[in-house]
């Protein structure tokens, strides 16, 4: 496919905002993504957001609306995209084919999420509308019971260990200690994840993403337009999207998430790209055993081989193929519709040189955002 | 032509705690208490089980037993002192549970301890007269003590589905006779999450009088003596009271015993006698003879006459017994039971 | 207040494990759908009727349960593989959590789900103990 550039990235820290409102988050991430890449307000054509529940996080639809009027972006049209966890990554999707259709030129897409407004029995019983409402939420079943699921079977079919799972864990927080956006700056071991409480076995509190506000916006331009306004853009030059059966218990191979598998075909052969050739990535780790699942699926390692490798450092900074340096969603946070953007704003920063700490020497880069238990996902590939 | 019992079945939930566990925590004496009431442990629901879950489990025994298609069921009448809801019939949540819905009718009782046999009584006027093929009765309970009242060592979970016919009978009912006062030995009233009781005003003016009214009346109606029964059945609040009705009534021990499971799975209420009668009819062989009779506090007593047929030797190995649930178990503590059965205020 | 039709459409199913399949091609749905996804406009959907058996495919204990499970938990989920081929999200009863095995094979019975607050109604469906031995 034709390229896109990416001109300006811009994010809010991660974290418990008390003092931010859903709004004051994505103007923030907004503000910074046009400063970076000096644009006019004048220059938007158009506003592309990725929320997963401003209804019942902040009793507000109409989102669109609201972060157009409140970014001073008012009359260009305004579109709010949703899918659950893949709100962001669909989002950039929706830009970046605004563009190539020739609609646009300059557009500005961001992902917002304001999780800590009300109590956390609120926050996971929204999060398990991701799944089916009627036939997994309503049988008692939460978000981190389907990846539990996973888990075990996970382990019972390759021999996955519970260690190997920690590991994703340890390697992302040591990762967020570089990221000074990140929610978390702690480094943590195998044993404090071992130790840490059992939320859904196997799964421990340590190996789930936690309850995050935060705000993360790109600037996208055609290629042409780009020029005008900075010298050495990053571009996406492939996007891959696939959906699949919302309920965990419909799909073919729970321990393969297919909608992933498909996304990165298209997103792959748009490319003209192979899974080798990806030298940094950001993946959808809203548990460790998504990030397991993540890297067999885009084909980083054999399908049942995603534990052995991240035990023998392959995913690390400094490894073959370096995973979620930003501290993925696990030790950066997890506003959920913010997240697909928010890894998007890494991979550039990476293909920049400017992940300071965390650097990675790279020149193609991906990103892989994942919707409930795995019915959607979309893949974008990013290179210098 | 004769009605009776095409089918039965009951449902007795696993978990038990014993009298020693309930007194540890009341200080009583669990000798005394095991000793007078004649009964070791009752039968507690799960936290997802209720009078409803139980009709429905013993409901879908029974029609395992009936072999017939729930849709040619024409009535449904479910007793139970703890229906789920006070305005709303357990009867057609049973209904739609095992798809004998729409073409019948519905309904739920309320005689404290006899509602399931006042569910029996009128599934036989229904199908004597021909207004209906078949009916189904059932008496399901999970009975409620106070805590620190001596009710708690004997309220417990279970109940019993009879479907009732004309034709694949394990049992035909002789005849049936009731005995009706206005006793106030036992009530709740609305709103109440517990029931009131006499004290020894439950014993002679209710339980003795209405059960020996009814046992005798019956007898006396069919020209029958106790020595023309092979068992008799009667409501058990407690291991005592049953065995001293039936004394005085002139039945035997091993008449009476077969009968007798309050002492390990305590006073069932509305399943009580029922349950009683399951037991026996999964031992008992064609051509003997029952006499089952409830209890009902406010006060009543059902009486039956009930002869057992051949279909019962085939038919009563298509469903679990009671022996089978009682036996199925796992004992809880005082804290546990009281989390169950919802006592602890959240 | 809960939605009162939306839990009422889903009783058959609920209570009885009933679900549909596409004369056309065989594939059974349940919870039952009034499409087949392979023959879509050429499916021609009847209703199925469920035994009741199956096996545990994999399982978990939540230990952090939504609003309205608070009581229960921990509580085990687990899939369960239907005899007839598909999946269902289910609660496991009757067993402690030592004993769920994945393989191990399971029978339903009919249980309180969950229900809508004190005042609210109570929603009955599906669970799963473990199989007596056949």
């Amino acid at each position: 496919m034709k390229r896109v550039a990416v001109i300006g990235v811009g994010l809010t820290k991660f974290g418990e905002l008390w003092e931010t409102s859903f709004s004051q988050l994505f103007v923030e991430a907004g503000a910074m993504a046009i400063n970076d890449a000096g644009i006019d307000g004048s220059d938007i054509d158009a506003l592309y957001v990725g929320n997963m529940s401003g209804g019942r996080f902040v009793d507000q639809e109409h989102i669109s609306c609201l972060i157009a009027d409140h970014a001073g972006l008012t009359p260009i049209p305004a579109t709010r995209v949703e899918a659950a966890c893949a709100s962001g990554g669909l989002a950039i999707r929706q830009g970046v084919m605004s563009i190539l259709s020739g609609f646009h030129d300059v557009v500005v897409v961001g992902g917002v999420e304001k999780m800590t407004d009300v109590v956390t029995e609120k926050t996971t019983q929204t999060l398990a509308t991701a799944s089916d409402s009627e036939w997994e939420a309503f049988m008692g079943m939460t978000f981190p019971g389907l990846y539990a699921l996973i888990a075990r079977r996970h382990m019972h079919e390759y021999g996955t260990t519970r260690e190997q799972l920690a590991m994703v864990s340890v390697k992302n927080h040591e990762n967020a200690m570089h990221n000074p956006y990140a929610q978390f700056h702690s480094k943590i071991t195998v044993e404090d994840v071992l130790r840490s409480p059992l939320v859904a076995d196997p799964l421990r509190l340590l190996d789930c993403s936690p309850i995050t506000d935060g705000a993360a916006c790109v600037v996208l331009a055609s290629e042409e337009k780009a020029r005008e306004f900075v010298d050495n853009p990053v571009y996406i030059t492939g996007s891959g999207q696939a959906s699949s059966t919302i309920a965990l218990h419909d799909r073919k191979k729970i321990t393969v998430t297919d909608a992933t598998v498909n996304a990165a075909k298209e997103a792959y052969a748009r490319a003209k790209r192979e899974p080798r050739d990806i030298q940094v990535a950001e993946v959808h780790d809203a548990f460790t055993i998504g990030e397991i699942l993540a890297i067999e699926g885009l084909g980083f390692v054999e399908i049942g081989k995603g534990g052995k490798a991240t035990e023998e450092g392959e995913t690390a900074i400094g490894g073959r193929i370096p995973v979620n340096t930003s501290g993925g969603l696990k030790a950066k946070g997890h506003p959920v519709g913010a997240t697909g953007v928010a890894q998007v704003v890494e991979i550039v920063l990476q293909l920049r040189g400017e992940a300071g700490k965390r650097q990675v020497d790279a020149d193609v880069g991906l990103t892989h955002n994942v919707g409930g238990s795995g019915g959607t996902a979309v893949v974008h590939i990013l290179e210098k | 032509m004769k009605v009776g019992i095409t089918g039965y079945g009951v449902y007795i939930p696993r978990y038990r705690i014993k009298v020693e566990e309930i007194a540890r925590v009341w200080g009583g004496n669990a000798e005394v208490i095991k000793a007078s009431l004649k009964i070791a442990e009752k039968a507690v629901p799960a936290l997802d089980e209720d009078a409803a879950t139980i009709a429905v489990e013993a409901a879908r025994n029974a029609l395992k037993r009936a072999q017939i298609d729930a849709k040619k069921l024409g009535a449904i009448y479910v007793g139970s002192e703890s229906h789920p809801y006070v305005v709303k019939p357990t009867a057609t949540i049973v209904a739609a549970a095992i798809q004998a819905t729409p073409d019948l009718t519905a309904a739920d009782y309320e005689f404290a301890c006899k509602a399931g046999t006042a569910g029996v009584q009128t599934c036989m006027g229904l199908v004597a007269s021909g207004m209906i093929e078949y009916g189904l009765a059932i008496g399901a309970d999970t009975a409620q003590g106070a805590p620190g009242d001596p009710l708690e060592y004997t309220a417990a979970a279970g109940g019993a589905a009879f479907v009732i016919g004309r034709d694949k009978l394990v049992a035909s009912i002789e005849a049936t006779y009731s005995y009706t006062t206005d006793t106030p030995d036992f009530w709740r009233r609305e709103g109440q999450a517990y029931p009131r009781h006499g004290g020894r005003f439950t014993g002679l003016p209710a339980y003795f009088k209405h059960v020996y009214s009814a046992a005798h009346g019956l007898m006396a109606q069919l020209g029958l003596e106790p020595k023309d029964f092979d068992y008799a059945v009667f409501h058990q609040p407690n291991g005592k009271f049953p065995r001293v009705v039936a004394k005085k009534l002139g039945f035997t021990s091993e008449q009476v015993e077969p009968g007798i499971l309050v002492d390990r799975i305590g006073n069932t209420y509305s399943g009580s006698s029922l349950l009683g009668f399951a037991k026996v009819l999964d031992i008992a062989k064609p051509g003997d003879r029952i006499l089952i009779t409830s209890f009902g506090s406010g006060a009543g007593s059902d009486a039956f006459a009930v002869v057992v047929e051949d279909a019962i030797e085939e038919k009563r190995s298509l469903a679990p017994g009671v022996e089978d649930f009682i036996a199925r178990k796992e004992y809880i503590d005082y804290a546990t039971y009281v989390k169950l059965r919802k006592k602890i205020k959240v | 207040m809960s939605s009162i039709p939306r839990f009422w459409r889903n009783m058959k199913s609920r209570y009885n494990l009933i679900g549909k399949r596409c004369t056309r091609c065989g594939e059974i749905y349940f919870p039952p759908r009034n499409f087949c996804s392979n023959c879509r406009r050429r499916g021609e959907l009847e209703e199925v009727q469920h035994s009741g058996k199956g096996e545990v495919v994999s399982y978990t204990v939540i230990r952090t349960p939504p609003e309205g499970f608070e009581r229960q938990a921990p509580y085990v989920m687990a899939l369960v593989k239907l005899d007839e081929g598909v999946m269902v999200t289910t609660q496991i009863v009757d067993v402690s959590p030592e004993e769920v095995e994945i393989g191990m094979r399971v029978e339903s019975v009919f249980r309180k789900i969950q229900e809508d607050g004190e005042a609210g109604l109570i929603y009955y469906g599906f669970k799963f103990r473990p199989a007596k031995e056949e």
